[in-house]
């Protein structure tokens, strides 16, 4: 089983050369510490920069820099700043390649809900619904199971959704499953966890096809 | 030149009445225009409606607007980390309309540019959706979404100069420009306003012409919400 850090480290391995992406909050933002040496990615935050760097040394954070976590950053060289308008002609436009975001539930259609529990405190869905409506690429990175133990891969969401049959690849503490036609599809196992491991906690449509290998990490 | 120069930030918010829309510029607390919330909390103008990405904190931002109750309903697409909103919120005191990011980013660009409503995916399929009109294009499904109508909007830029022209600095960019001549009259606060000719057009980012009032800001605070740094 992985932790939150081998998730983002499985997910790394899905950037490629070229790539802008865009990370929510959580683990996706783990994902920055993992880019393969050999490649360059871009990161893009929706409140208005592409070229996200590391945070800053104490003592040089600079209030006017910061990203959508409201988290004060810096800039790589070649970076720039932009509206926010701007900032989603980049996600609707399809110009950012990759979304990396968290879930509370996936369905196996790909839809997804991430914003709203009834009954609680709702705090706003931010840039998800045009990030999830938008990006042709999506990976969800969660955990398999909610605290409860129970399946966040279901037939079709409890929760209010976030966005309609988006979804097209999910790394979680379990197992990397692709989102097809016919439901979820398993493609690796995690360190340690069986097939029938990941039956029993996923609850939607789970496609078993030959064997299926290890996660490299 | 048409000069865009007013006094002070009272000169600044002349017209402002009670039950009036307002946009207010800033993504969190970053390049939110300080002077204006700070009159608006002097005014004590209620009944407001407030276009705004968030709902600032407890204790600033749109969060002292909130603590007077001078908000009647806000719109914003995320309002997390303010208790006293919280509060009003699920009393029922506070109207809240809740929109994603990106269309309400694009209902300011479209109120500046004189489009009455768009299409946009965001929100399609989920309750964001529900009750909007939707379309088909290309195989894809898409709601309309209406540009918003406002009676000021209030920015905060780096730069500014007596015509109206604008340079932002950093992410405190965001909303700003997007609001700029979106509502009927845009008030813009600079922390340094220079005379005409002293700004290279070149590198102006929104033109004077959406402008309508200026004026030097001063005292700002320029609070960050999460410190994060790494050792040396």
């Amino acid at each position: 089983m992985l932790d939150k850090n081998g998730i983002a480290k499985r997910i790394a391995k899905e950037l490629e050369d070229g790539y802008f992406v865009n990370l929510g909050i959580g683990i996706p933002t783990l994902v920055a510490n993992y880019i393969p040496d050999h490649i360059q990615v871009e990161f893009q935050s929706e409140n208005g920069v592409l070229g996200m760097g590391p945070f800053p040394f104490e003592g040089e954070e600079d209030a006017d820099i910061i990203n959508a976590g409201k988290q004060t950053i810096t800039t790589l060289p070649g970076a720039s700043f932009f509206d926010s308008a701007m900032s989603f002609s980049m996600i609707r436009g399809k110009h950012v390649d990759l979304t990396i975001l968290g879930a509370m539930e996936v369905a196996e259609n790909g839809d997804i809900a991430n914003w709203k529990i009834p009954g609680k405190m709702v705090k706003g869905m931010g840039g998800a619904m045009d990030l999830v409506a938008s990006a042709e690429n999506i990976i969800v990175a969660m955990m398999h199971t909610n605290r409860a133990g129970e399946s966040k891969l279901l037939k079709s969401c409890t929760l209010p959704l976030t966005g309609v049959k988006c979804v097209k690849k999910i790394v979680t503490n379990m197992a990397v499953i692709e989102v097809t036609d016919k439901g979820f599809k398993l493609i690796e196992r995690a360190p340690g966890v069986s097939v029938e491991d990941i039956k029993k906690a996923t609850a939607g449509t789970l496609i078993v096809e030959g064997t299926i290998p290890e996660m490299e990490l | 030149m048409i000069t865009k120069t007013v006094k002070g930030v009272s000169d600044a918010l002349q017209g402002v009445a009670d039950n009036m829309t307002l946009m207010l510029g800033g993504f969190g607390l970053c390049g939110i225009p300080e002077n204006a919330i700070a009159e608006l909390v002097r005014q004590n103008v209620k009944g407001l409606t407030c276009i705004s990405n968030n709902a600032g904190v407890d204790d600033f931002g749109l969060g002292l607007l909130l603590q007077k109750k001078q908000i009647k309903k806000m719109v914003s697409s995320y309002v997390g980390e303010n208790e006293e909103f919280e509060r009003q919120m699920l009393s029922g005191e506070l109207d809240v309309e809740l929109i994603p990011q990106g269309t309400l980013a694009e209902r300011c660009r479209a109120a500046q540019a004189g489009f009455p409503a768009f299409y946009t995916p965001a929100g399609y399929g989920t309750e964001v959706g529900e009750g909007k009109e939707s379309r088909e294009f290309n195989g894809k499904m898409y709601i309309l979404e209406k540009a918003f109508e406002a009676d000021f909007a209030f920015v905060k830029a780096w730069k500014g100069d007596e015509a109206g022209n604008l340079i932002f600095k950093g992410t405190a960019r965001n909303f700003n420009p997007c609001m700029c001549g979106a509502a009927k009259i845009t008030v813009a606060e600079v922390e340094e306003l220079v005379p005409a000719g002293e700004l290279d057009p070149n590198q102006i980012h929104i033109p004077g012409i959406f402008v309508q009032r200026i004026f030097q800001g001063k005292n700002y605070e320029k609070r960050i919400e999460q410190r994060t740094v790494r050792k040396k």
